[in-house]
């Protein structure tokens, strides 16, 4: 396999954007992404979208999304893992350059949710759960979280603040990103009185419905060494699954899928854990990024709660978790999110991260995951 | 000078309170009072409708107008919810007040701004010397579907004005209206309950358009929010025409005397009428007054007012608006209250 670097990215802004179309956000931040890589030509593309049927109606995503980039008759794939839709589309990408099938490969993610009703957006992203054994008995992802928020409560003790932190952290990030849907501070009082959806996850737990898209361009680490901007090399990449249905879990309140992603991006990179300046993770609700530090190996199990509490993973702390502001503030359009998470890491090891830039980092760790943990995706990235 | 003659306030008296609706949908009552800045809403009984609540507003226009209704020669009716599909409201109401024959009526629609609709045209035609007095009136009784966020709000009033060329109670001195086709809030045929875009409904829809009469008014007549003692913003929620004033520069001050939303709900077609209606109740001559409504689809109209000295000798001779809002209340529950908004039916 040839090593792969990230030479270009692109993004622009998140959130409710009524006057743009799913293939504008997307083309937006396609160009973005090839102006910022410098490069001309492209021999394939891969696009990550959860949902484009249900939300806009649009099937046949990668032909239309690759006609108008103008980039006909170049090989185009959507790829399709509810919100992990962005990180698979960024592996197979991965994949594609590492095999030496193609040399530059764009990989997007685009979701467009705001075309439909909070109640058809409900339904469209609850497709993501098992329908037979959760979706038929009414469960939706604001319900399966609270569960595990649950689960998680009763047995590590985890606190309703301690869930407001995870949510204030990332706002306080996010307001340093001005890209992000709602870049603004929000406080662990403002989380705690914020109407309940779930009990005990209230709205300001929970990621927002958003328009947007993101961009990245792959080539050979050796081509990139000539590249305008640092490259960024692809260390180690790992995919994992486990059972949609929640009810199906030996632990409702673990997430294996992603300890099992992490453990074979991280032999692949030959790194450990604690070598990471920084990480993008998947906090679709507040709940979820305590799970995923836990899974990652950052705290001991049942110490994630804990973590946020005692600042480990503020932007200043041992581990920083989700300087972007994360799927909370940044906004989480499903299949956009795993792509955004590449151009925040790679922002990052550039230092192009502004305000939110996490001092001297040199790798960053990217986790996204699909439902309640159905499938997980771990890239590893280092500088240079 | 054209402007207003008489003026005149219908609600019911049936309240519902926003702990009712929540209490039966297991909804968070705080939040929706908070957020929508709601606290009760006006509920009509089984024998009103827009009809009846037009006729008593304008019967109480006519007694501050003191006219021979039979000079009325433009009679219109603003609602979404006129009681047929086919066959006018306006008829019923001209003859009422006898208006008829000679008589010109129509039914307006127009969402939340259909009331202003008619009091653009009618003005017009008072202004273009076409009638010597012309009647219109915003009234509903608006449908919120049961658990919708509209339920909390959908309320019934009506408000009627007569304008003229003399005996004027407020000189209109302008109007502008900013219309453009932006679709937040819809109800097609056969539907029994109107549907939203959510959020859609807020800056792209509400704003954009109140600011964009009110702004154009102002910029026509070469004022400033400073120059108007009191302004009336559509009211569909306690929250926008707030926020709204605040955008465009106006102090709560002036907005808080027509300000009847928290205990009024939505009246959509009478609403921003309904305020006008409270705010000439308690202005002084000399007074100037900004009217700003807005309807979904999506349009506003804005009237600057001049109030003249004849208020003062008027407004007493009808029940005054706030009396209507505050004294004399029925509190409903949910049952009845589905009941006489006929959710339910009695079994034949």
């Amino acid at each position: 396999m040839r090593d792969v670097a990230v030479i270009g990215v692109g993004m622009t802004k998140w959130g409710e954007l009524w006057d743009k179309s799913l293939r504008n956000l997307f083309v937006e931040s396609a160009l973005l992404a090839i102006e910022d890589a410098g490069v001309e030509k492209i021999d394939s593309m891969v696009v990550g979208c959860m949902s484009s049927g249900l939300f806009t109606g649009q099937e046949h995503l990668a032909s239309l999304l690759s006609d108008y980039l103008g980039r006909n008759p170049i090989p185009a794939a959507r790829v399709e893992s509810a919100c992990s839709s962005g990180g698979l589309a960024f592996r197979q990408g991965f994949l594609e350059v590492a095999s030496g099938m193609s040399d530059v490969v764009l990989v997007g993610g685009v979701e467009k949710m705001t075309d439909v009703t909070g109640c058809e957006a409900t339904f469209a992203l609850g497709t993501a759960a098992d329908q037979e054994y959760e979706g038929y008995h009414g469960l939706t992802f604001p319900g399966l979280y609270a569960m595990m928020a649950v689960a998680h409560m009763d047995r590590y003790g985890t606190t309703r603040d301690q869930l407001s932190m995870v949510a204030a952290k990332n706002h306080d990030n996010g307001s340093k990103n001005p890209l992000a849907q709602y870049p603004f501070k929000v406080s662990v009082e403002a989380v705690n009185k914020s109407v309940l959806v779930a009990d005990p996850l209230r709205i300001l737990d929970c990621s927002p419905i958003t328009d947007g898209a993101a961009a990245v361009i792959l080539c050979p680490l050796e081509a990139a060494r000539k590249a305008k901007k640092p490259a960024v090399r692809i260390a180690g990449s790992g995919h994992a699954t486990d059972t949609i249905a929640l009810a199906s879990r030996a632990d409702l309140a673990w997430l294996e899928s992603t300890r099992l992603a992490a453990d074979k991006a991280l032999a692949m990179a030959g790194r450990k854990v604690e070598d990471m300046d920084l990480f993008e993770v998947h906090d679709c609700f507040t709940i979820a990024e305590i799970m995923v530090t836990e899974a990652l190996g950052l705290v001991e199990r049942g110490r994630g709660g804990r973590a946020v509490e005692d600042g480990l993973t503020a932007l200043g702390g041992k581990f920083p978790v989700n300087p972007s502001g994360g799927l909370k503030a940044k906004g989480h359009p499903v299949g956009a999110t795993g792509v955004a998470q590449v151009v925040e890491v790679v922002k990052q090891l550039r230092g192009e991260a502004g305000e939110r830039q996490v001092k001297g980092a040199e790798r960053g760790l990217t986790q996204n995951m699909g439902g309640t943990g159905g499938s997980a995706l771990v890239h590893i990235f280092e500088a240079g | 000078m054209s402007g207003i003659v008489g003026y005149g306030a219908s609600i019911p008296r049936n309240r519902i309170k926003v702990e009712e609706i929540a209490k039966v949908w297991g909804a968070d009552a705080p939040s929706y009072k908070r957020g929508l800045m709601l606290e009760e809403k006006s509920v009509p009984s089984p024998d009103q409708d827009t009809i009846t609540m037009s006729v008593e507003a304008s019967r109480n226009a006519l007694k501050r107008a003191g006219i021979d209704p039979a000079e009325i020669g433009a009679v219109y009716v603003g609602s979404e919810s006129h009681p047929y599909a086919v066959k006018p409201s306006g008829t019923v109401l001209a003859e009422a007040l006898g208006a008829t024959p000679a008589v010109h009526t129509a039914d307006l629609e127009f969402a939340c701004k259909a009331g202003t609709e008619g009091m653009f045209i009618a003005l017009n035609l008072v202004r273009s010397g076409a009638v010597k007095f012309g009647l219109a009136v915003g009234a509903d009784t608006s449908q919120g579907a049961p658990g919708d966020a509209l339920e909390y709000s959908a309320a019934a009033g009506a408000a009627s004005f007569i304008f003229g060329r003399e005996g004027l109670v407020a000189e209109a001195l302008d109007t502008f209206s900013y219309t453009t086709d932006t679709p937040d809030f819809w109800r097609r045929e056969y539907m029994h309950y109107p549907r939203h875009g959510g959020r859609f409904t807020g800056d792209p829809a509400y704003f954009r358009h109140v600011t964009g009469a009110a702004r154009g008014i102002m910029d026509k007549a070469k004022m400033k929010p400073a120059d108007f003692d009191y302004v009336i913003f559509h009211q569909p929620n306690g929250k926008f025409p707030l926020r709204v004033g605040e955008m465009l520069g106006f102090e709560r001050r002036q907005i808080e005397p027509g300000w009847l939303v928290p205990k009024l709900g939505n009246t959509y077609s009478g609403s921003s009428p309904l305020g006008l209606t409270a705010t000439l109740d308690i202005a002084k001559p000399g007074h100037m007054i900004l009217l700003v409504s807005y309807g979904s689809g999506a349009g506003s109209d804005s009237f600057i007012f001049r109030v003249t000295e004849r208020i003062e000798e008027v407004r007493d001779l009808a029940p005054k608006t706030r009396d209507l809002l505050d004294n004399n209340k029925v509190y409903l529950d949910y049952g009845v209250y589905v009941k006489f908004r006929r959710k339910i039916r009695k079994a034949e």
